[in-house]
């Protein structure tokens, strides 16, 4: 059974459609990622499930039953912010408190909630303490202690973690993922951080203009991305695009262009190709080989090292081929610099093609 | 194949050997009686004395007796200290028909201003806060109208105002001035609301709603702990703004009714008799009084407010 679903949504706001007759199915326990670009309408699709804005058409279920037109407080979600929202003049305990005092629960039961979230969350010392004297890291926590203390089903964060520094981030991004297998409750999680999403996802939805790119394991995503967008979206350093056209010789497709002609006789068209149709070839940066590896790639090519950006992990090198700029990550110990002359090669068959004009997958 | 410029860089800290480390060291000295410090603080202190001495003239007068005003030198201190002039204007200085003093104003005034104010802030404080939270449809032009509303003239308002509170048998008594009060404070009022609510991050809103709170749970348990600041500035503009009002005190008030202001302005212009200087300037500090205590208390409480006030993500 689906936790959570989408059935033809639609928001405007006057003329803008922000979301379009998406559809959406979350499964139970779930960990889905709504990813994509500022103004994408990740976010309004957030504020929609959670009720806190009206939708202008279309259905939102949650655990089966028809909330569309329920309060927020009737959806059974919780839900947690980017700026943590904390009520500034409560100590945490209240925080933490005040939707069970609102609903009028019994006393014991609240404080057997609280001590329940405090002690999953680490923050039973911080309970008399007022959000001001909270760091960053702190705060979010207990935001979330405010979302597990309602004890619900579905989970919402709306991009929980770009407020804090880069090290807690990384910190509190496998707390999150710990929580979620011990709690095991379906999180909808809105970021445009793909490295968040890359590493807490089971499944992640890219999006564009109000529209679902592509719904798939991060892996997918990654590996065999659906559309031009979303190959060009996901990755740091982004993946390479040469253009170039569809040839078919021998009984066999190449892809053809000013200085490239590659077979692709191994790669697995998802679409039938068309002789002569002008696309983009898409090849990742790590998926470039150098060194003793390359002489059993069936690609092999020379490249002029142009710049060298070290990363500390690894070490991405810029060249130039067919025009366009193309990038190579190699191992931090390879000794490159500019100026250099070095032999690469790739296998096609971690490439993605796309149509030139539609920038959809062959 | 390019050429890449091999640059040199500091290998060790021996190099800095050769620096020359006598001069300038630490903060730069500051000069005290520098020419810009002369010019700014004589300004300054000019300024203040042109500003203050009206008021030492007045403090000076009023605690002088009549034949020594008639001596002229309204700068000297008293030679004689009276406080006889003060008891008059409060207990028994006439405001034409009555003797009474100031005192029967000074009350008149406080039960004009207490309501008012109270009223008026907590009208357009709920208004503030639904304007900025939760917007309705026509709340853009409501805002506007409401907008608009603080750039009309009252002149142009007091005749059909008078009209009104004669046919609702308001006119000529203090809830009548106080309902003119308040609807005039409205407007300035509810900007001043709204623009502040409009700087509290709406999540905190969102995440209210996710609690289950309602309009007036979130009004009262959420946004109002946070809004002590602007309560405290929106009580100064009201405090000040209705005390020191005389037009509508005169014209909706009602003879017995006639506030503060009134009542000094009877007491300084009434041609009868001797012109009692000493009178007139005690009763003017006393209708200034609360305004001028108003302002120095509430530099304090203001900066205190906003220290309290002052939670961000």
């Amino acid at each position: 059974m689906s936790s959570v679903s989408i059935n033809d949504l639609s928001l405007s706001f006057g003329n803008v459609e922000v979301l379009k007759s998406l559809n959406l199915d979350v499964a139970e326990g779930e960990f889905l990622v709504l990813l994509g670009p500022s103004g994408c309408g990740k976010s309004t699709l957030l504020n929609c499930i959670a009720g806190l804005l009206d939708v202008s058409a279309g259905q939102i279920f949650i655990n089966g039953k028809n909330v569309t037109w329920e309060e927020p407080k009737d959806r059974g979600i919780g839900m947690v912010f980017q700026s943590y929202a904390l009520y500034p003049q409560m100590t945490v305990e209240k925080n933490l408190s005040f939707g069970l005092r609102v609903a009028r629960l019994p006393k014991d039961e609240i404080r057997k909630r609280i001590d329940r979230a405090a002690e999953i969350l680490q923050i039973q010392e911080l309970l008399k303490r007022k959000p001001a004297a909270l760091s960053g890291g702190q705060r979010q926590r207990v935001a979330i202690g405010r979302a597990l203390v309602r004890d619900v089903d579905v989970f919402l964060f709306d991009e929980p973690l770009s407020n804090l520094d880069a090290k807690l981030r990384t910190d509190l991004r496998v707390e999150l993922k710990r929580l979620h297998q011990r709690l095991g409750n379906t999180m909808i999680y809105v970021t445009h951080d793909q490295i968040e999403a890359l590493t807490l996802a089971d499944r992640i939805a890219i999006m564009k203009d109000g529209l679902i790119q592509q719904l798939d394991s991060p892996k997918t995503i990654y590996n065999r991305p659906d559309n031009r967008f979303v190959a060009g979206f996901i990755g740091s350093p982004g993946m390479n695009f040469i253009q170039g056209s569809l040839a078919f010789i021998d009984d066999s497709w190449f892809f053809q262009s000013r200085d490239l002609s590659v077979s692709l006789a191994t790669y697995p068209f998802t679409q039938q190709p068309i002789e002569g149709a002008p696309v983009e070839f898409g090849l990742r940066p790590e998926h470039v080989l150098i060194g003793q590896n390359v002489a059993d790639l069936p690609v092999q090519l020379n490249l002029d090292i142009e710049l060298v950006e070290p990363m500390g992990a690894d070490t991405v090198a810029w060249s130039q081929l067919s025009g366009t700029s193309f990038t190579l990550r190699v191992d931090s110990d390879t000794a490159l610099s500019s100026g250099q002359r070095i032999l690469a090669g790739f296998d096609p068959v971690r490439a993605s093609v796309f149509l030139s004009d539609s920038g959809i997958r062959l | 194949m390019k050429d890449v410029k091999k640059r040199s860089l500091p290998v060790n800290s021996a190099s800095t050997s050769s620096i020359d480390f006598t001069g300038p060291n630490g903060p730069k000295p500051k000069r005290v009686f520098s020419t810009r410090n002369i010019v700014v603080y004589g300004f300054l202190i000019l300024a203040a004395m042109y500003y203050l001495l009206p008021l030492y003239v007045m403090v000076v007068t009023s605690l002088k007796g009549m034949p020594e005003i008639r001596m002229g030198n309204i700068f000297s201190p008293p030679m004689e200290i009276t406080f006889e002039p003060w008891v008059k204007a409060w207990d028994s200085a006439c405001t034409g028909l009555y003797c009474e003093g100031l005192k029967v104003g000074f009350w008149n005034s406080v039960q004009i201003l207490i309501p008012s104010t109270v009223i008026s802030i907590v009208i357009a404080s709920v208004n503030g806060y639904a304007l900025s939270f939760w917007r309705f449809k026509g709340s853009e032009i409501f805002f506007t109208i409401l907008l608009f509303g603080a750039f009309i003239p009252y002149q142009v308002l007091i005749y059909p105002l008078v009209i009104i509170l004669r046919e609702t048998g308001l006119f000529s008594s203090l809830a009548g001035v106080t309902l003119v009060h308040v609807i005039f404070g409205m407007p300035i009022l509810t900007l001043l609301f709204r623009n502040y609510f409009a700087s509290v991050p709406v999540e905190l809103f969102k995440a209210a709603r996710v609690d289950g709170a309602g309009f007036w749970r979130i009004f009262g348990q959420i946004m109002l702990p946070m809004s002590l600041p602007i309560f405290i500035v929106a009580i100064i503009i009201q405090i000040t703004g209705i005390w020191n009002d005389f037009l509508f005190g005169v014209i909706y008030a009602g003879t017995k009714n006639f506030p503060m202001t009134v009542q000094l302005n009877n007491i300084v212009n009434s041609t009868q008799g001797v012109k009692e200087y000493n009178v007139n300037m005690a009763a003017t500090l006393l209708t200034a009084a609360l305004p001028l205590f108003v302002y120095f208390v509430s530099g304090k409480l203001f900066v205190r407010g906003i220290a309290a006030g002052a939670v961000k993500g």
